[in-house]
């Protein structure tokens, strides 16, 4: 076995190269081993065994906290526990006037932030959930981190439209509930569906999440040397001991959830962006904004992805967990959907010709050419478009630095996107004495301000204290994981 | 505060190991036994013998459930309780409540997952005699062990001893539980 383990240059016939993939499905079996092109890279490099593999990806938990995390931590928390609240305490003691929002443009940076976070939100449950259904292992290590980022900023995007309401005190009226006047929500509104979605979206990616995590908050539990650690994680991993049984039906429930949140990545923002479409407004009034919000959600959440895992991965030293295959891949599934949302973009325009509509062809025309937010649609047909293709080239993809500007560039210009769409329409509307401008105030800004930095301090809060890789899943889409490989112990042939 | 005995453990190191040790213990008669690993191994069910988990069936019936309620709740508020007259629309249409019972069903049908888990698995279970073992701690790192359960009708402490033995169980070890 030891020379076996060494020699993967010319695997046996038993093995399915040095794939890593889950059991031996026989393809190789006949003797003959497969080219060389034709073998998958493996998931995790440098063949590491399960002892070190455990050590290493828990030992961030474990670890000292080191100082970038401090420095990194510090300013978030700040304006996470600071500048949030003094914003919200401000605009709902006062209103919505301290906001930019007036007439005609009702909604501003609240909505466009409500819509983006949701956005960013998306490619999380893509990678974790859709990705595990297709059964694409190299998801198994950043699955976790892509969820945690799905939960943290569904709870940011949840915030939204709670205070935007106005008398945020009256949110509770959203909910069916009895009241003494004896009135329902109006369940036909697609805002009322929006309710749903985004509190069910945030229950289910929680539960998601917290699910995955269980058998290795019981690693954490199992290794934890102080009481308080021991107590707690002992706490959250509801006593769980990995017992083939316990496997069993834990394997069935995670692929049902994750079967579930696929339909959600296609559900919530459809339902956001039927928040605009079912309005008569030029500009959002068009059936393909459902799937336009989806398209655009996935492609903003893909930048957010690489944003957050191209530091930490070099910050946490997960060189060898998370390799550069690993983010190429995400990278192409980046340039996918920026085609993706190019095509939308380009029927959007071409609808609005087509059409005849004169107040859409206005409001088209004026994204570009107009005379205030102009700058808002060439950021986002430039960045959005223009930018991502660079990820056509393999050497840009392998430049991590490239693809990070890249990947933030992408989520300004989603935000720019949300700008255009929101604020674009809004402000020339049918009669030109209804025409507006819209600016917004310190407090738009310091909301926004306030909930990124309480994203990142829960994220930062996130890695530190719980596994940021799923070590358990990781460890069983290895060779050393797979009862019919040489390395997970089989002797020669087919067991 | 007198202690009983739980059962036998063994300690394997492979995964192949611990699915050919399964395969023996199912073929020596044993009925009450567990296998404990850090991750799930390919075939150990089979070996097992599980049945398909009731998983989905709880998530189909929170999730039906969960339909059928909103479509309902959907109809007593705007048609029943509080009619409301929305664009001249019928008061209730299957269309109008299909988006937020939808919606509901994944909700439902997620919870039904989570909550169908954690019942079927027993948990959250604060108490569990292996705990007492400390080399039971790698079970979540590196290492992979077989229990025997006392209660099994075949369980012989000599007996069940060897044969943790002869399929190549080390530290094999007598679990003991208060009573």
């Amino acid at each position: 076995m030891a020379e076996i383990a060494t020699n993967l240059e010319t695997p046996a016939p038993w093995s399915n190269g040095a794939d890593g993939c889950g059991a031996n499905d026989g393809r190789y079996s006949t003797g003959q081993a497969p080219l060389a092109e034709l073998r998958r890279a493996p998931v995790i490099e440098n063949n590491r065994g399960l002892g070190w593999l455990t050590d290493k990806l828990t030992a961030f938990t474990e670890g000292k906290t080191p100082r970038w995390w401090w420095m990194l931590f510090l300013p978030a928390a700040f304006f996470a526990t600071m500048v949030l609240p003094a914003m919200l305490i401000y605009q709902i003691s006062t209103g919505i006037g301290v906001w930019g929002n007036n007439h005609p443009v009702m909604w501003g940076w609240d909505i466009i932030n409500f819509v983006w976070w949701v956005g960013v939100a998306h490619a999380g449950t893509l990678i974790s959930a859709m990705l595990f259904l297709t059964r694409q292992h190299w998801r198994t290590t950043i699955g976790r981190m892509a969820e945690a980022m799905t939960v943290f900023s569904v709870m940011m995007a949840g915030l939204y439209p709670a205070i935007h309401i106005g008398r945020a005190w009256f949110a509770w009226f959203m909910f069916p509930v009895p009241t003494y006047e004896g009135m329902w929500p109006q369940f036909r509104s697609p805002l009322m569906w929006d309710v749903f979605a985004v509190n069910t979206y945030l229950m289910v990616s929680t539960m998601f999440w917290y699910m995955g995590l269980i058998p290795d908050i019981a690693l954490l539990r199992d290794r934890s040397k102080t009481r308080v650690r021991k107590f707690l994680y002992s706490l959250f991993a509801l006593g769980w001991t990995g017992s083939a049984r316990q496997w069993h039906h834990f394997e069935k429930a995670y692929v049902v959830l994750a079967g579930l949140c696929t339909l959600l990545v296609f559900t919530v923002s459809s339902i956001v962006g039927l928040d605009f479409a079912t309005s008569q407004l030029a500009g959002w009034h068009a059936t393909i904004f459902p799937l336009y919000f989806v398209v655009g959600a996935v492609y903003c959440g893909f930048g957010m992805v690489l944003v957050l895992l191209i530091p930490l991965r070099k910050l946490c030293h997960l060189e060898d967990i998370i390799t550069p295959r690993h983010l190429d891949r995400i990278c192409k599934l980046t340039l996918l959907s920026s085609l993706c949302i190019a095509y939308i973009y380009l029927m959007e325009y071409y609808i609005a010709w087509y059409g005849g509509n004169p107040y859409e062809r206005w409001v088209f025309g004026h994204r570009l050419l107009g005379h205030t937010y102009w700058f808002g649609g060439w950021i986002m047909l430039g960045v959005n478009f223009l930018t991502a293709q660079l990820l056509w080239f393999k050497r840009i993809r392998q430049n991590l630095k490239l693809v990070f500007i890249i990947a933030v560039l992408i989520n300004i210009g989603m935000w720019f996107e949300r700008f255009t769409i929101i604020v674009g329409s809004l402000y020339q509307d049918f009669l030109p004495a209804n025409w507006g401008f819209y600016k917004q105030t310190w407090v738009d800004v310091g909301t926004y301000l306030g909930t990124l930095g309480a994203f990142f301090m829960m994220y930062l809060l996130f890695i530190r204290f719980l596994p940021m890789i799923p070590v358990a899943e990781v460890k069983s889409v290895l060779p050393e994981g797979n009862p019919h490989h040489p390395l997970g112990g089989a002797k020669g042939g087919k067991s | 505060m007198s202690a009983k005995t739980y059962g036998l453990i063994a300690e394997f190191d492979t995964p192949a190991a611990i699915l050919e040790a399964a395969g023996k213990v199912r073929d020596a008669g044993y009925h009450r036994w567990d296998v404990f690993t850090p991750f799930p191994i390919h075939g150990l069910d089979k070996v097992m013998g599980f049945k398909n988990s009731l998983v989905g069936w709880f998530a189909l019936l929170f999730g039906g459930g969960a339909f059928v309620a909103t479509m309902g709740l959907i109809w007593y508020c705007n048609a029943f309780d509080y009619p409301l007259i929305v664009g001249g629309k019928p008061m209730f249409s299957p269309p109008m409540s299909f988006v937020p019972s939808y919606i509901m069903l994944v909700l439902g049908g997620a919870v039904g997952a989570f909550v169908g888990m954690i019942t079927l698995n027993q948990l959250p279970r604060l108490h569990n005699p292996l705990f007492a073992k400390a080399r039971f701690a790698l079970v979540s790192r590196d290492k992979f062990f077989l229990v025997i359960g006392a209660n099994d009708p075949k369980f012989s402490e000599t007996e069940t001893f060897r044969l943790l033995e002869e399929i190549g169980g080390t530290h094999i070890e007598l679990v003991e539980d208060e009573d």
